[in-house]
């Protein structure tokens, strides 16, 4: 029984981050953008990656492109959208600091090379987080603001992939995340921050006390 | 701290002081202090979570249907869990029976992710930790296929399969790209494997990796959607279709065959390659017992995997319920998740308050009461700034996670605590494995206390697991071939069906262990929602009492080789496939004045 053909795809648009933590969620939310507004032609896969690591592999290693949305931080200043491509990518991928994942997907890319994976293209959409110690936060407005500006290099990408992206005239059918984590009732529906503390850093918190 | 002495440990920190931090590859972050004494033995050992989480409180006011969205996306390992053990706490506060089918697939689903965690676990996190990757360079690859052959009928065993492999890895090596491997000892005499032992391991970490993309196809198949798959308050979101005609995106006869033709598989290799290489790797480690902590003295499982939907008694959980004290190995005390007096988390040394500060000292809160405000402050012993911590002081609070109790005392949970549980009930299928392996291994029964113990544990769990996917599978066809297609219950769906107010709580055996959630809702909306996970048990700081955690248990009296180099420590931690992510409350502090050691 062949089982990768579940797997397969031409082309694999992965958005990745934890989307609990303010700005780490713009990968998810990136691709759930591109997702509303954009269809593909067949074999071009959208997919909400979140934290998971190793999950992740089959789909990797079954794809020849690969497109990834995920903040980075390159020390550059925050909302700056900025593409990395193929052998780069891994380092930049390992940047940053407070990621829950980064060690997750780093060694996905390792494991699929060990494991004999070499694909034609890989591109980085990385944009420079303004905020991630905000729990149960959205995008901050800054990062929100460059999500047309990730897109458009995407599409950029994906049109000379021969992805075929056009425009939707309707919604789509589905969402790429769960409707109670659609970006609107995640944002409205939020407790209070006298509620629910907010802060991530252990030197927030110190400097709040 | 002077010495002092609790559960039968001996703690002195008088000794030299050594940092491990993070000690976690993935998700999460993780702090060790050990103090070492002159023959570099570790005479005291404090854990601490360095991250806030407050999960809970993001959840106040939002409708309780949707909880299980939102804890599946707390961190990368155990989605599912947390996204059942979320509904179950919802179905219970509301009262919904879920069907036999929505059963059956909840089991098949949540042991596919035991076996696959465990599995993975194995081969990706914690085989590093005995098996020397460079080593396997030198290795026969003629010598190699002997050994697998002489331990396993698994068919891809050839000289020239192991030699390929052993170029592959030459080459990963050579490119200086070391990804997965990059944090080894490499060399450290702490590894006690010959060359061909490495060899095999690693070519059996690759196959898992090609074998692991399979099974998780099943959470795909009923759950909907991968990596995030779909749950329902009330049953499982998927619709059954044995006809092929009908409702398009149902699960049909080709994905349940697909589903039984996975299962087999994961038996086979599970029973044919993890047990047979964990055995072969356990036989050079035989001398290393330590680790045991409190598995010997205190060990808890809430049960999980219900025979017959809708009975969470300890008869109908095959996995086994219950709670060992005091090191009494007569006797398992019933466990009620209820009883306001069992489970109760303590703040004394965790950075949070209860309602009226931290004036009453020793005081518990039973999760549907507790309550999570952050409270950050350093022991007045601790070095370093409050953004730049260079030692803790155990004596103060110390970590974001809180301190649980079960009838005030500190406890181990997971696949260990599982098995002794399930051994001191006597029931076969957790006895017998259990016995078979110490007879393999030549070795008395006190020996299951041990790190070794837990990954062992483990590994025979992942395979009744897969035994156990195998039962539901055709208990789940039987039942559709009968007849009964129902997946869901959706009668108490609409909030205006639920009484004004209500609390419950849902609980499962997550790979890592016990793990609850406690619900309280309130006009439709979720007023309190706690999580006791199961690396908050494990790695509990201390209490008003002084009593230390299972983490920090488990590494006195160790022995460590290298002091910049510390193995064991590393060996001893990952056996309980700490998860950080979910059990704290960010950073790591930066700064090497101690002797300080980064892991990747």
């Amino acid at each position: 029984m062949n089982q990768d053909a579940d797997y397969a795809c031409d082309t694999l648009i992965l958005g990745i981050g934890n989307l609990l933590w303010a700005d780490e969620g713009y990968g998810v939310r990136a691709l759930e953008r591109l997702h509303q507004g954009w269809r593909f032609r067949p074999g071009v896969r959208l997919l909400d990656g979140g934290t998971q690591g190793l999950y992740l592999l089959p789909y990797v290693e079954n794809c020849r492109r690969l497109l990834i949305f995920d903040a980075v931080d390159y020390g550059l200043p925050p909302g700056t959208v900025k593409v990395v491509r193929d052998g780069d990518v891994p380092a930049f991928m390992g940047a940053r600091k407070m990621s829950l994942h980064q060690t997750g997907f780093q060694e996905v890319l390792a494991v699929a090379g060990l494991r004999g994976w070499q694909p034609e293209a890989i591109v980085l959409i990385g944009v420079q987080p303004e905020v991630l110690e905000d729990y149960g936060g959205s995008l901050t407005a800054t990062v929100k603001a460059r999500l047309p500006e990730a897109l458009a290099l995407a599409l950029e990408h994906l049109r000379a992939w021969d992805a075929g992206p056009e425009p939707r005239t309707t919604p789509p059918a589905e969402r790429i995340t769960l409707d109670a984590l659609d970006l609107t009732p995640y944002e409205t529906q939020r407790p209070s921050a006298a509620q629910a503390c907010r802060l991530g850093d252990g030197r927030f918190l110190g400097g709040a006390a | 701290m002077a010495a002092y002495e609790t559960q039968g440990f001996k703690l002195d920190n008088s000794g030299k002081r050594v940092v491990v931090d993070p000690v976690t590859r993935i998700e999460g972050h993780m702090r060790v202090e050990v103090n070492l004494d002159a023959n570099n033995v570790i005479r005291n050992a404090v854990s601490t979570g360095t991250m806030w989480r407050g999960l809970e409180v993001i959840l106040k006011g939002r409708d309780p249907r949707d909880a299980w969205a939102f804890t599946e996306r707390i961190c990368g390992v155990c989605t599912g869990t947390h996204a059942l053990t979320s509904v179950r706490a919802v179905e219970d506060a509301l009262a919904i029976k879920i069907p036999e089918n929505a059963n059956s697939i909840r089991n098949i689903m949540q042991l596919t992710l035991q076996a696959h965690d465990h599995l993975v676990h194995f081969y990706h996190l914690h085989a590093l930790d005995w098996v020397d990757v460079v080593s396997a360079l030198k290795a026969d690859p003629k010598a190699t296929s002997a050994l697998a052959q002489s331990i396993s009928p698994w068919p891809n065993s050839s000289p020239g399969y192991f030699r390929d492999v052993q170029n592959r890895l030459k080459k990963f090596v050579e490119s200086g790209q070391l990804g997965p491997f990059m944090n080894g000892y490499w060399g450290n005499p702490a590894y006690k494997l010959p060359p061909e032992a490495n060899l095999m391991a690693v070519t059996h970490y690759l196959e898992a990796l090609d074998f692991q993309k399979d099974i998780v196809k099943i959470h795909t198949i009923y759950g909907g959607k991968n990596p995030h798959p779909n749950w329902l308050v009330g049953g499982v979101p998927c619709a059954i279709n044995v006809h092929d005609t009908g409702a398009v995106g149902a699960v049909n006869m080709e994905r349940l065959n697909l589903v039984s033709y996975i299962i087999d598989r994961t038996i086979e290799f599970i029973d044919q390659v993890y047990i047979p290489d964990l055995l072969a790797i356990a036989s050079f480690y035989k001398g290393w017992t330590h680790g045991g902590g409190l598995s010997s003295k205190s060990v808890l499982s809430y049960g999980d995997i219900p025979d017959k939907a809708n009975d969470y008694s300890a008869a109908n959980l095959m996995l086994p319920r219950g709670a060992i004290i005091n090191g009494d190995l007569t006797r398992v005390h019933e466990v009620d998740l209820r009883d306001p007096t069992q489970v109760q988390e303590f703040v004394d040394h965790s950075w949070f308050k209860y309602e009226g500060g931290n004036s009453v000292p020793g005081k518990g809160l039973h999760p549907w009461d507790g309550e999570t405000v952050p409270h950050y402050e350093l022991g007045k012993n601790a070095k370093g700034s409050k953004t730049n911590i260079q030692q803790i002081d155990e004596g103060g609070k110390y970590s974001w996670i809180k301190a649980p109790r079960w009838k005030g005392h500190a406890m181990e949970v997971g696949p260990l605590a599982r098995y002794i549980i399930g051994y001191v009930q006597k029931k076969p299928e957790f006895k017998e494995p259990v016995d078979m392996v110490l007879k393999k291994l030549d070795l008395p029964l006190p020996a299951l206390f041990s790190t070794l113990g837990r990954t062992a544990a483990r590994g025979l769990e992942a395979s009744w697991a897969a035994h156990k996917m195998r039962y539901f599978q055709d208990k789940l066809m039987a039942n559709l071939k009968a007849g009964d297609l129902s997946t869901a219950n959706i009668e108490k769906w609409e909030p205006s069906t639920w009484p004004a107010e209500t609390k419950g709580v849902g609980f499962t055996e997550a790979p890592r262990g016990a793990l609850g959630h406690w619900v309280r809702i309130k006009e439709g909306r979720i007023d309190n929602y706690q999580c006791v996970v199961p690396t908050t048990w494990n790695g509990s700081p201390r209490d008003s009492k002084g009593q230390i955690g299972a983490f920090e248990a488990s590494l006195m009296n160790t022995p460590v080789a290298k002091a910049d180099q510390p193995l064991e420590i590393l060996r001893t931690l990952h056996s309980f496939d700490p998860c950080l992510a979910c059990s704290t409350h960010v950073m790591a502090p930066d700064g090497a004045e101690l002797t300080k050691v980064r892991v990747r």
